[in-house]
């Protein structure tokens, strides 16, 4: 009886199932974005470390110890900047990338098959599409959280000489998408795992973060493996982070071209996601 | 949404009229008789789902196979049948999750494939796997769901403790969701698909999987939620659930309905009052029929016993001894839908 009279003792209702459809219908995808950083919020401080420790330690590992060497060997090889400051926007762009490569990896595949997260939801007045949305957005905001404390990591090193560095927070997300999404469509798309993540990071994660000018200039490899460079997002999103850390030079197009590029390659994922999500979950 | 909403056509015509079978046209008529306003039927009722010809194929297999049914708001409508009869996917598209084939579907007056979000607010959702939040803890999974209604946390915090003492979880409420029993997942999910105070709960086979003692504890909070006129559709394989729960019920079976109509109804239509269940070993008990006949109405002989169907169990077991026959066990008890599933389909309900 007492649970009864808790029961209809409810000091506030829900609102309307009206409302909440039109509230839903416009704010979907950030509802589902706050269970997301929920989630990650149960992992932060191991997200936390990681975002911490992988700068500092690399750009240690690569400012303090192998530039001495490369920058002693040849200063002009990097377009007269030291080489910390040549791979630091590399380092940048390809953090995000590696992180966008994990959240958009096996969440995505244990929504559908192992936790079944998406599924609850989905019962919700949410939409597939607002449920990707959701986790896109949420995982955006990750890559931006990293991003930002890797660059205050790299200025901390003094390896962003141009006022206009910051802005490489920016580009390394754009780029972490530019991966991300696509890999995600590809990620909704698989029924049963069969080792498929292991080999993404091997034979694609690796290969673009070893082979997108990354460690030096593209243009120091052969013809035959530039092209791994040109169609990785690792590769674009480097240079175009170059260009505001140090003003390095190269023709304007090429610039916006950078950019078009990881637009493109986003934009290409998402509309692959949805449609994975909107036919799966709709089965 | 108004109950004007509801086509008139779509409340009126209650069942689809398999063609063909004799006896599934002769199940069509009694179901109408039972669907009359005069025996209880919801028709002049608010009609909450309304289901016409509803068809659902998959390449060439038709999982729903043109089954059709309304439900009145505060009724318990129960879908009953074997695995694969049909009825999670026809819940799938109750639950605007999945789009019809063909025929019409109408829940609170809207049709799901077109205002899915809407449809799905007015909704709470059992599902038959459980897809609780693991890496969330128990209170959380009820915040989170309320926010996919938007519901401000000024609500939802003293409601998800309210549903929490109602699921009996209250001291469970900080604990990982991957440290409950079976059967408190099942009561949180419960809980949980009651945080937007749904005027429609659909359950999926709520209680499959679960010991007998968790059983009946989720049979009485779902039945305090039909007190309080919660309309209930739920789907099960077990006749015992059904007859707890259910006012009425559709039989459906490979995609199509059989037979409708309350619990007590449908026995009394398909089946005798008693049933006498006799056990003479493997081996006889396909081969003793001969001897049998004529005792009770009807005589099911099964691989592992033989039912006789009679008004009066005690009798029909004395006839039985009277002929000089031993069961090994014999078994009087009362009829259930199982016998009504087993008459209409001459198979089991749980394989």
């Amino acid at each position: 009886m007492t649970e009864d009279a808790a029961l209809t003792a409810t000091a506030a209702r829900a609102h309307s199932p009206e409302v909440s459809a039109a509230r839903a219908r416009r704010w979907g995808a950030f509802y589902y974005a706050e269970q997301v950083l929920r989630v990650m919020k149960g992992y932060g401080w191991s997200i936390l470390m990681y975002s911490v420790g992988q700068p500092v330690a690399y750009l240690f590992a690569m400012g303090v110890g192998l530039a001495t060497l490369v920058d002693a060997e040849d200063a002009g090889a990097f377009g007269g900047v030291s080489y910390l400051a040549f791979i630091a926007p590399a380092l940048l762009v390809s953090a995000a990338v590696m992180t966008a490569a994990n959240e958009f990896t096996f969440p995505v595949m244990g929504g559908f098959k192992w936790r079944r997260t998406y599924y609850g939801p989905h019962a919700s007045p949410l939409t597939p599409e607002q449920i990707a949305a959701g986790q896109i957005i949420a995982v955006t905001l990750r890559l931006l959280l990293q991003s930002a404390i890797y660059f205050a990591a790299v200025a901390l090193f003094g390896a962003s000489p141009s006022g206009w560095g910051w802005a490489g927070i920016v580009v390394a997300t754009l780029a972490g998408l530019a991966f991300g999404l696509p890999l995600m469509a590809y990620s909704a798309s698989i029924r049963e795992d069969k080792g498929q993540f292991a080999l993404v990071m091997r034979f694609i994660v690796m290969p673009l973060f070893l082979f997108s000018g990354t460690f030096f200039p593209l243009d120091t490899l052969p013809w035959a493996v530039r092209w791994i460079g040109w169609i990785s997002p690792i590769w674009h999103g480097t240079e175009l982070g170059r260009v505001f850390s140090y003003g390095y030079q190269e023709p304007p197009v090429l610039t916006v071209i950078h950019f078009v590029v990881l637009m493109a390659l986003a934009a290409l994922g998402w509309v692959l996601t949805r449609r994975q999500f909107v036919r799966r979950l709709g089965q | 949404m108004p109950p004007s909403a509801v086509p008139e056509a779509q409340v009126q015509v209650l069942f689809h009229i398999p063609e063909g079978s004799t006896s599934l046209r002769r199940v069509h008529n009694k179901a109408i008789v039972s669907s009359s306003p005069s025996a209880g039927h919801p028709i002049k009722q608010h009609t909450v789902i309304a289901a016409q010809d509803l068809r659902k194929t998959y390449g060439d297999l038709a999982a729903v196979d043109g089954i059709s049914f309304s439900v009145a708001a505060g009724e318990s409508f129960g879908l009953l049948g074997p695995n694969g009869a049909g009825k999670s996917t026809t819940m799938k598209m109750i639950g605007a999750v999945t789009q019809r084939t063909s025929g019409q579907l109408s829940i609170m007056g809207l049709d799901p494939d077109s205002h899915g979000p809407e449809v799905r607010a007015n909704l709470g959702v059992v599902p038959q796997q459980d897809n609780l939040d693991e890496e969330l803890r128990v209170r959380d999974n009820l915040l989170v769901y309320g926010r996919y209604f938007g519901l401000p946390m000024s609500y939802l915090k003293p409601k998800a403790d309210e549903l929490l003492e109602f699921a009996q979880l209250t001291d469970k409420a900080k604990s990982k969701v991957d440290a409950l029993s079976g059967g408190m997942k099942r009561r949180l999910t419960i809980a949980r698909s009651l945080i937007n105070e749904p005027r429609i709960l659909l359950l999926d086979e709520p209680t499959t999987g679960l010991d007998p003692q968790a059983r009946h504890i989720l049979w009485d909070r779902l039945f305090r939620l039909k007190e309080q006129g919660v309309t209930l559709i739920l789907t099960t394989h077990y006749m015992d659930e059904a007859e707890q729960l259910c006012d009425r019920l559709i039989v459906v079976d490979k995609g199509r309905i059989m037979a409708e109509g309350s619990p007590a109804q449908l026995i009394r239509e398909h089946s005798t009052r008693e049933v006498l269940e006799l056990r003479f070993g493997s081996e006889r008990n396909t081969t003793v029929g001969a001897d049998l006949q004529g005792i009770g109405e009807r005589l099911e002989a099964l691989p592992d016993r033989v039912l006789i169907y009679a008004h009066d169990g005690e009798a029909a077991l004395e006839e039985v001894t009277s002929r000089g026959l031993r069961p090994l066990t014999s078994l009087v008890r009362r009829s259930s839908l199982e016998d009504v599933f087993l008459r209409l389909t001459g198979r089991s309900l749980v394989d």
